[in-house]
C-alpha cells in the first residue's frame, strides 16, 4: 500500500479514528508521518506512538520494550521517558504504573522497595501500635538475617516496650 | 501575628541550648506527604495547585496542633520576605521562586513550619536547637497522624508514602543535624568523617558554601535513604554516627587545648577581636571568625559571651535579615558595613 500523502513510499504507519462518527483511515510511510506529527496530534492524538514508531529500528526493539516506552500512567500522563527527563514523578499512581522501572530504582537508591515504617492514620491508637508491633518484629526478622545483631537488640527492647505498652494500657 | 513580629521573638532553635549544644546547633527532621488523588505539583496544572493549597490550608485550620500558626500564601510575600524566610530554616530556597499557589504554615517559636506545593504538596518540618532528634520526631509524628484525620495521604503498602521525587519514597523522612566542627577540621580529620558517612546511608555537606567546600566549619549531615528501615531505625542509625562525630569532636578539642593552646587561643582571640572592631565586613568572614569565638566560648577561653549570642549573630548578619532589621534595601557594600555594626554591637555593647 502506498503512503497517502506522498503516495511514493510505502505505507507503514497505519492510524484510525473516529471523528464526528466517520471513520477516518490513514496510511502513511514513516517520512510523512514523522513530518505529519503535530497535525496528527490533533487529529488522533497519537504521536507518542508514532515518535515512539520512529525512533526504533522495529526489529531491534522488542514489543515488550516499545509498549511499556509509550506506556503512560492512567492517571497523569506521565511516560518513563517524561519521568526520566524531570526526575519527578506525576502523581501517585506512577509508582504503580510504573512499578517495574521504578523498584529498581528505588533499590539503587535505598537498598530496599520495600516500605516498612509508619502508616498513616487508621482510627484506634491501638491499631496503630499493634501495625507498628507486626512492622518492627519483621524488620527484627530482616536483622537478625542480616546478622546486624546489635541493631537487632535495640529493635527488640523497642518491640518489648510497646508491648508493655499495649498490655498496660 | 506578622512576619516582622519574627524579628523579635526568638526562635527556639536558636537559643543555643539542648543536648550537645556546643556542638550541635540544630536538629531538623521533616517528612513529605502528597494528598492521595492528586497530581504532584511540578506535573499539576494551576486548577489543579490551587485545588491542593486550599484542600491543605483548610485541613490545617482544624488542627489543634498547629492553633495560632501562621498561614502565609507566598503570593502575598514580597523577594525580601522569602529570602527572610529561607535565612530562618523555614522553608527552601526552591520556595522564593514561582510563588502561585504555594504556601506556608509557621507555627509557635518556629518550631513547626509546613511548606505547602513545593516538590511535594506537604513538607513537616521541626526544627530544634541542639542534639535532639528523638524529639524533633516525636512532634513531626503527632502532627502528621493529627493531619492524617483531615487528609488522605499518597501511600502503598508497598512503596509507603509516594512522593514526586523517588529519593523520598517510603517513609518521607529526612533528618539532618547541624554541627559545628572546627577541631576536626584544623586537624584535618574531617576527611575521615565524609569517608565513614558515606558508607552508612548518610550524608553530609558544608553549611555554609557549596558542596564541600565548608566555611565556618559548620557541616550538615542527614540520612539518605527512606525506604525499607523504619522511622526508629533511621533516626538511630543517624543518631549513633553523629554521637561518635561528637565524641571524635570533643576528644580533639581536648587535645587541641593541652597540646595547641598557644595557637589555638591565639587564632581565637584574633578573631574576636577582629569582629569587635571591624568597620566592613563580608558574611564570609563573619562566618569564619564567629565559628573560631564559638570554639572559644565552648572550650571556656571566652567567658564573657554565650553560645545564643553567636547563634543569633550568625542568623542576623544575613543579607535578608539585614534589610528587614534595618527596614531598607541594602546593596552588598551597604550590608558590609550594616554587618560590622551588627556584629559590633552585639559583642561590646556599643
Ligand atoms: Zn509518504
Ligand atoms: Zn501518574
Amino acid at each position: 500500500m502506498k503512503c497517502d500523502v506522498c503516495h511514493i513510499r510505502e505505507a507503514t504507519v497505519h492510524l484510525t479514528e473516529v471523528i464526528n462518527d466517520k471513520v477516518t483511515k490513514l496510511h502513511l510511510c514513516a517520512q510523512c508521518a514523522k513530518a505529519k506529527g503535530d497535525e496528527m496530534q490533533s487529529h488522533f492524538g497519537l504521536t507518542d506512538l508514532i515518535a515512539s514508531l520512529m525512533d526504533f529500528e522495529p526489529a531491534a526493539v522488542g514489543r515488550e520494550e516499545l509498549k511499556d516506552k509509550c506506556f503512560k500512567c492512567p492517571v497523569c500522563g506521565m511516560t518513563y521517558n517524561d519521568f526520566q527527563k524531570t526526575g519527578k514523578l506525576g502523581c501517585g499512581e506512577c509508582y504503580d504504573a510504573f512499578k517495574k522501572d521504578l523498584s529498581v530504582l528505588l533499590r539503587k537508591i535505598h537498598g530496599s522497595d520495600r516500605h516498612i515504617g509508619k502508616m498513616p492514620f487508621r482510627g484506634e491508637k491501638a491499631v496503630k501500635d499493634q501495625e507498628t508491633l507486626s512492622r518492627l518484629k519483621a524488620e527484627l526478622d530482616r536483622l537478625v538475617q542480616t546478622e546486624a545483631f546489635e541493631k537487632a537488640a535495640v529493635m527488640r527492647d523497642r518491640i518489648k516496650e510497646i508491648e508493655n505498652k499495649i498490655t498496660g494500657e | 501575628m506578622k512576619l516582622d513580629d519574627f524579628l523579635q521573638g526568638k526562635s527556639e532553635w536558636l537559643k543555643g541550648e539542648g543536648p550537645k549544644s556546643s556542638i550541635v546547633m540544630s536538629t531538623r527532621v521533616r517528612v513529605a506527604r502528597n494528598l492521595n488523588g492528586r497530581l504532584f505539583f511540578n506535573w499539576a496544572d494551576d486548577k489543579q495547585r490551587e485545588g491542593t493549597l486550599e484542600a491543605m490550608l483548610s485541613a490545617l485550620k482544624k488542627s489543634e496542633l498547629l492553633k495560632g500558626a501562621l498561614c502565609i500564601r507566598m503570593e502575598d510575600t514580597n523577594m525580601l520576605d522569602r529570602e527572610f524566610l529561607v535565612e530562618r530554616h523555614l522553608m527552601s530556597k526552591e520556595h522564593t521562586l514561582d510563588v502561585k499557589y504555594k504556601g506556608l504554615v509557621i507555627g509557635d517559636k518556629e518550631i513547626v513550619s509546613i511548606i505547602l506545593n513545593e516538590e511535594d504538596h506537604m513538607r513537616l518540618q521541626v526544627l530544634q536547637s541542639g542534639f535532639n532528634i528523638m524529639e524533633a520526631w516525636r512532634i513531626v509524628d503527632d502532627i502528621d497522624m493529627e493531619l492524617g484525620r483531615y487528609l488522605t495521604f499518597a501511600y502503598s503498602s508497598k512503596f509507603g508514602y509516594l512522593t514526586a521525587c523517588p529519593t523520598n519514597t517510603g517513609t518521607g523522612l529526612r533528618a539532618s543535624v547541624m554541627l559545628h566542627l572546627p577541631a576536626l577540621q584544623i586537624t584535618e580529620q574531617m576527611e575521615n568523617v565524609y569517608e565513614a558517612i558515606s558508607k552508612l546511608g548518610l550524608t553530609i555537606r558544608g553549611f555554609y558554601g557549596e558542596g564541600t567546600e565548608a566555611f565556618g566549619n559548620f557541616f550538615q549531615i542527614s540520612n539518605q535513604v527512606a525506604l525499607g528501615h523504619s522511622e526508629m531505625d533511621i533516626l538511630d542509625n543517624l543518631e549513633r554516627v553523629i554521637n561518635k562525630i561528637i565524641i571524635r569532636e570533643e576528644d580533639t578539642r581536648t587535645y587541641l587545648a593541652k597540646h595547641k593552646k598557644q595557637e589555638i587561643t591565639d587564632n581565637i582571640f584574633r578573631s574576636y577581636g577582629t569582629l569587635k572592631s571591624a568597620r566592613i565586613i563580608t558574611s564570609r568572614e563573619t562566618i569564619k571568625l564567629l565559628s573560631s569565638v564559638r570554639l572559644g566560648v565552648d572550650m571556656g577561653l571566652i567567658k564573657d559571651l554565650d553560645t545564643g549570642t553567636l547563634n543569633e549573630l550568625l542568623l542576623l548578619m544575613q543579607a535578608a535579615h539585614l534589610q528587614k532589621t534595618s527596614n531598607m534595601k541594602l546593596n552588598a557594600q551597604e550590608r558590609d558595613i550594616k554587618r560590622a555594626n551588627l556584629v559590633r554591637e552585639k559583642l561590646t555593647g556599643g
